[in-house]
């Protein structure tokens, strides 16, 4: 049984949005919907998270701080692009200095659109990466076992 | 006398080391739960903390450093050799040396990281061990002169709990046990919650099993000061234990509820706070012992 499931813990990181999909994912972890009734706590730190929630679309500026972040959480990990700026750039997709959505700087495993995403999304969003969670701490002890 | 005092200890810490981590793990899940409800939500299932540590062990394995997995492997040997020798009855003056010891291993392992927000969280630390440490050592004092020991089983030989006579002191170790819970408004190094100002201080650099380990320090450690707290309402007579459990139950209650209604302050007031109230409390009920 893997335990990967059972504690989500996420960090938050604005890339450029307009805080919108920011407030969504603060309220989803507020009392209305108590994201720690399934263990996610919001940690403030990569080195303790599992789940890594990305708002707003990736740019020359921010770049280099998302791949950062990425790097310095532990495997297993998720990505989760929260709003359809982290998703595909959004509106903002044809802006002089946007690249484009997270995916364009590190691997993405769940997409949630939306403007601004809605909490129930993210929460829907967030289990399924729960599950991906699941699949790679597994595929992480067959390769320890094999190894 | 001293082969069998040896061997209690051992026995002692071995099943400390078995019993106290489940206890403080169910601990920390009603703490969690209760905290939920005071502030309007459901909150986690009851065995969280045990998931969150289990998923902590199947984490990546990686380290700034090679000697910062071996200092906290250190604070948690000594935190379990602390609660072994106070729960098979040992010298409670040693026990605190011990205690604090692990504190001192759990600072070495945040500094020998080299973040700057370890550092912080290690410096905040250290000025928490300076701010409980005169209280805890002056609780063993006034323990010794209420039982003529300073072993901890001669609490058991009283005609009345300590508290009895001993209440001020009671109300001191209260007001540092805030600060030894890591509760909210001492929580100055690291809080269970950590979108707060410094990003979880001492554990900043710490992660997957190493970050497990700490979490069962903090179980272990909580069911020591427990203990402390027990230890004031134990006497010789049948409901003893008992007493000392309802006391337990009253006095974790009220730190979850001042932690959910005080916000942190500075290290300034806690360290003032903290001596003025162990050299208020602590000194004038040693004196009145003493002098009376």
């Amino acid at each position: 049984m893997a335990f990967a499931s059972k504690s989500p813990w996420v960090i938050h990181y604005d890339g450029s949005s307009c805080n919108g999909c920011d407030i969504e994912v603060l309220a989803t972890l507020c009392p209305g919907f108590d994201g720690e009734r399934f263990g996610v706590i919001n940690t403030g730190n990569p080195k303790h998270a599992d789940i890594f929630l990305v708002t707003g679309s990736v740019n020359e500026q921010n770049i280099g701080v998302v791949r950062e972040i990425y790097e310095q959480m532990l495997e297993p990990k998720v990505v989760v692009a929260c709003g359809i700026c982290a998703c595909s750039g959004g509106v903002f997709h044809d802006c002089y200095n946007v690249i484009g959505g997270v995916d364009k700087a590190i691997p993405v495993d769940v997409y949630a659109p939306g403007c601004a995403v809605r909490p129930e999304q993210l929460i829907d969003a967030i289990v399924a990466g729960v599950a991906k969670l699941d699949e790679k701490s597994a595929a992480m002890k067959a390769a320890k076992k094999g190894a | 006398m001293i082969e069998m005092t040896l061997l209690t200890t051992l026995i002692g810490t071995l099943l400390f080391a078995l019993v106290a981590p489940v206890v403080g793990c169910l601990l920390a899940g009603l703490d969690r739960i209760i905290s939920a409800r005071m502030q309007g939500r459901v909150g986690p299932p009851l065995l969280q903390p045990y998931y969150d540590v289990r998923k902590l062990f199947e984490k990546e394995r990686a380290s700034v450093n090679a000697v910062e997995r071996v200092y906290v492997g250190a604070a948690l040997l000594f935190a379990v050799l602390a609660g072994g020798i106070f729960f098979s009855g040992g010298n409670l003056l040693l026990c605190v040396f011990v205690i604090t010891l692990s504190s001192l291993f759990f600072i070495m392992a945040a500094y020998s990281t080299r973040s700057p927000y370890a550092e912080v969280g290690a410096a905040r630390e250290t000025l928490q061990v300076m701010s409980y440490e005169p209280m805890v050592l002056l609780m063993a004092v006034a323990f010794f002169q209420v039982t003529g020991s300073f072993d901890v089983a001669a609490a058991f030989g009283l005609t009345h709990p300590a508290v009895c006579t001993i209440g001020l002191v009671f109300l001191g170790v209260l007001f540092i046990l805030t600060i030894k819970l890591r509760k909210s408004p001492f929580d100055l190094a690291l809080s269970h919650h950590a979108h707060q100002e410094i990003v979880r201080g001492v554990t900043t650099e710490m992660s997957g099993p190493t970050l497990g380990m700490v979490e069962i320090m903090h179980w272990c450690e909580n069911v020591l000061f427990m203990g402390w707290i027990g230890l004031f309402f134990v006497w010789g007579g049948p409901l003893s234990l008992i007493a000392a459990l309802i006391a337990v139950v009253v006095v974790y209650f009220l730190e979850i509820w001042i932690d959910n209604n005080f916000a942190r302050v500075k290290w300034q007031f806690m360290f003032k706070s903290a001596w003025l109230v162990a050299l208020v409390a602590g000194g004038v009920n040693i004196a009145v012992l003493a002098f009376l």
